[in-house]
């Protein structure tokens, strides 16, 4: 009955940090493994002018819907500017204004993107553009120009295609030179093409953005053409009539507003750059879960401040040494002081590493054990005793200490990161031992505590163990099951195998 | 070098775990714990329950007492000092004589001398709970030392033999004979390295002994053959453990009884959490044996018919014809 109950509490508390793991794992991206970093890149907008007298009102372009790219945040830098954002036609716009200020003007706009695949935003599906308005001889010459690509086209996408080739075309007919002799810049290349496109009645419009690479200062913003057709938005080079989106494409804005509008100042100057770093992709993790509004990971520890953080990535860890001291304890069979003396002493080997955590735990317990054999001979009552052996602990880790800084070895100052507590009441254990059942029983308790210490150690000191329990603080529920379940194991243990073989042959 | 798991099964060997978790834990509520954790409390109840116990002489419960432990030890000659909640034998002191060249010395029975001043401390130790299980202050008996029967004489090395009865729901299921040697300073506890000798339970003769973990014809000291002792008064013993399921309530149990010279088997102590080393000593485990009783067993029976049972239920006659060196 009890058993039941046992195999259904672990199965249970399996079966929760299971499932919290795996939706954290799966569907909030949380890494599995430490060295998952994602690359992210802050985009920088500046806006340099000289503030003319009266009022300052300046309208930036800001991003609103990037295919392959999600935002982790954004921000602005400017001294003394409110500070506003506004749903325009093309988009977002960000608003400085102030009363009045003096002399040049730099505003900053950053935004921090990561790169995601699966970031698909639907955009609205736009109405037909009501047919342009346009001047003689322009008018004719873009008649002329649609209806001789719709000869050579299916539907929108090739229509597309095949009026960039047209416009590209290195010796052009000459209606098409009409159209475009006036575009010097691309970006105005391209809104020509919109008009004509308008004309065909297809929904097309210039987006402009940044291609982001490792690091760049004062890059342009590169326009491309976007067109509906009818179904999705479809992007197309503007120079070859390739439907196509360069690799690592920020749209920054779309249409042809200009990307900066500055009223009551001049000498506006507009700056981009790009900064690429790596993230845990655990930060990125986290803000998914924000924006998908999880609850989970509200309660996260990373919500915790980072120094806390810090003392649970070491905490957490603890269960581990449990866990190994259960099966040290109850499945092989290891005699040792104390039930968990073994994980702190553990926890203690973190700091001072393997090697001189070892050297100096013995040095302390040996020392230790000798001046309580002498503290033996005054009688002294049990507290009081007790008391005294603290003391010496102590004394004799400030006395290394300072001894191993003398001879220049530094390791020997971690010793005071033992827990003198529980080293002062494995002393007074051990020496009791020592006289009621012998130095072999002491000696053999003290050994199998260091044993258990050192499993413990290394198995709390695997790295890609600790930040799985730190990233998945439920995997603990898993530990905790195990536990539940070695509790109730009934064999035999690995030690009794030896002790009881005399046995084994009736 | 190792016992496989299915001979240690097939030979019925209990493990640590399993008496823990299946026996101890089944069997023994905790409640009814300081019913043997607490000597004090286990002799009043066994003198209730109408068994013979070492008579109690006096006890000495805080410090400010400590100085009347020469009223309390005035006309006796030898005597043994007990913390009430020690645990293996911990703290156990056996005076063997006072001296009466010296006033204020005592013998140990090693022969060694014990000032008054380190006897005082010894007793001030135990009080302030140096040897109690959960190092709470604790008290200090001091009772009758016994005076063994000379059966044992050629194999204890000082100290007093005792016979451990391991009683399962009532039923006594497996005994042995423990004898002190040097190494265990005259201590009956095996794992001091005193010598546990297993016991036929339907004679009472002794059979091979064992020491540590291993398999022993002879005593270590003594040079005496171990197996082929009858032990006096079996009858009695082993009534007096099933009893003790009675007086104690606890299902898995043992019983530490000395028979003393004049006034035979005495209940010395009993434990809710006996060893598992009695199995190597009878060459046999003890799983079998609990089966068995689980096939038997008998609410209304008394103890003893349960002793009688025991004894008809468990002879030895599989473990007398092996070979002395044991299995290997």
């Amino acid at each position: 009955m009890t058993l039941r109950y046992v195999y259904a509490l672990a199965a249970l508390l399996t079966a929760i940090g299971l499932s919290m793991f795996v939706y954290k794992w799966q569907v909030l991206g949380f890494p599995v493994t430490d060295n998952q970093k994602t690359p992210i890149w802050t985009i920088e907008t500046s806006i340099h002018f000289d503030s003319g007298p009266g009022s300052i009102k300046a309208n930036l372009q800001i991003p609103t819907l990037t295919p392959g790219f999600r935002t982790l945040r954004e921000y602005n830098v400017s001294k003394g500017y409110g500070f506003s954002l506004n749903y325009v036609s093309g988009g977002r716009e960000a608003q400085w204004a102030v009363r009045r200020s003096d002399g040049p003007q730099t505003l900053y706009y950053r935004r921090v993107v990561y790169e995601d695949s699966g970031s698909d935003q639907s955009d609205t599906t736009p109405p037909f553009p009501p047919p342009p308005v346009i001047n003689e001889p322009f008018k004719t010459a873009v008649e002329v120009i649609v209806s001789d690509v719709q000869e050579h086209s299916a539907d929108t996408a090739s229509f597309t295609s095949e009026l960039l080739r047209l416009a590209n075309d290195p010796s052009p007919d000459a209606n098409v030179e009409l159209l475009l002799v006036d575009a010097e810049t691309s970006a105005e290349f391209v809104q020509t093409i919109t008009t004509i496109l308008a004309s065909a009645r297809i929904p097309a419009r210039m987006i402009r953005g940044v291609v982001l690479q490792d690091q760049q200062r004062s890059i342009e913003p590169l326009p491309w053409l976007e067109i509906h057709d009818g179904d999705r938005w479809r992007y197309f080079n503007p120079n070859t009539g390739d439907e196509s989106l360069p690799d690592r494409y920020l749209i920054w804005w779309r249409g042809s507003e200009p990307l900066v509008r500055v009223e009551g100042g001049s000498g506006v100057e507009v700056n981009f750059a790009v900064q690429k770093n790596h993230l845990d992709s655990i930060a990125i993790a986290e803000q998914r879960a924000a924006m998908e509004q999880s609850r989970l990971v509200d309660f996260s520890m990373f919500s915790l401040p980072i120094r806390t953080q810090a003392v649970y990535s070491v905490l957490l860890m603890i269960p581990i040494g449990a866990l190994v001291m259960v099966l040290l304890r109850n499945i092989v069979g290891i005699d040792a002081f104390g039930t968990f003396m073994p994980v702190l002493i553990a926890l203690s080997f973190r700091e001072t590493q393997l090697f001189w955590g070892v050297i100096l735990f013995s040095l302390l317990v040996t020392l230790g054990l000798s001046i309580r054999f002498l503290l033996e001979r005054l009688r002294l009552l049990l507290v009081p005793r007790l008391g005294a052996v603290l003391i010496v602990v102590v004394l004799l880790m400030l006395v290394i200490s300072i001894v191993s800084h003398k001879l220049g070895m530094e390791t020997g100052l971690s010793v005071a990161l033992f827990p003198m507590v529980i080293i002062a009441m494995t002393i007074e254990r051990m020496s009791v031992v020592w006289e009621e059942q012998g130095p072999a029983n002491a000696i053999r308790g003290g050994a199998g505590s260091l044993v258990v210490a050192i499993f413990a150690y290394l198995a709390m000191g695997m790295n890609w163990l600790e930040h799985l329990i730190f990233t998945f603080p439920e995997m603990l529920l898993l530990i905790l099951a195990a536990v539940i379940l070695l509790g109730r194991y009934t064999g035999y243990r690995l030690v009794e195998l030896s002790r009881f073989k005399a046995l084994a042959g009736n | 070098m190792l016992a496989t798991v299915k001979e240690m099964t097939d030979a019925g060997v209990l493990g640590l775990n399993q008496r823990n978790a299946e026996f101890i834990m089944r069997l023994n509520p905790r409640r009814l714990y300081p019913r043997v954790d607490d000597k004090v409390l286990t002799k009043k109840l066994a003198l209730e329950a109408g068994m013979a116990v070492p008579e109690l002489y006096g006890l000495i419960s805080s410090q400010g007492e400590v100085r009347n432990l020469a009223e309390i030890v005035q006309d006796r000659e030898s005597f043994v000092i007990k913390p009430a909640h020690g645990s293996g034998g911990d703290g156990i002191l056996v005076i063997a004589a006072q001296s009466h060249r010296r006033r204020g010395s005592y013998r140990m029975i090693n022969g060694m001398l014990m000032t008054d001043s380190e006897l005082k401390h010894h007793v001030s130790n135990i009080v302030s709970g140096q040897y109690s299980l959960s190092g709470n202050r604790d008290t200090a008996l001091f009772e009758y030392c016994v005076k063994f029967d000379p059966v044992f004489a050629e194999l204890s090395y000082q100290g007093v033999p005792d016979v451990r009865v391991i009683v399962y729901r009532g039923y006594p299921i497996m005994a042995m004979v423990r004898l002190p040697t040097r190494a265990s300073d005259g201590k009956a506890n095996l794992h001091k390295g005193a010598v546990g000798a297993g016991v036929d339970l339907s004679s009472g003769k002794t059979l091979k002994g064992v020491l540590g973990n291993d398999v022993v014809d002879e005593h270590p000291d003594t040079g005496a053959l171990i197996a082929g002792l009858y032990v006096p008064h079996w009858d009695q013993i082993l009534q007096s453990s099933a009893r003790g399921y009675e007086v104690t309530g606890l299902g898995y149990l043992g019983v530490d009884i000395v028979i003393d010279r004049k006034h035979g088997p005495l209940i010395l102590e009993m434990n809710a959490r006996p060893g598992l080393n009695i199995q190597i000593a009878n060459c046999t485990g003890l799983a079998h044996r609990v089966t068995r009783i689980d096939e038997i067993f008998d609410a209304k029976a008394d103890p003893v018919t349960r002793a009688r049972i025991a004894r008809q239920e468990f002879a030895a006659e599989r473990q007398t014809a092996l070979p002395l060196n044991g299995a290997v």
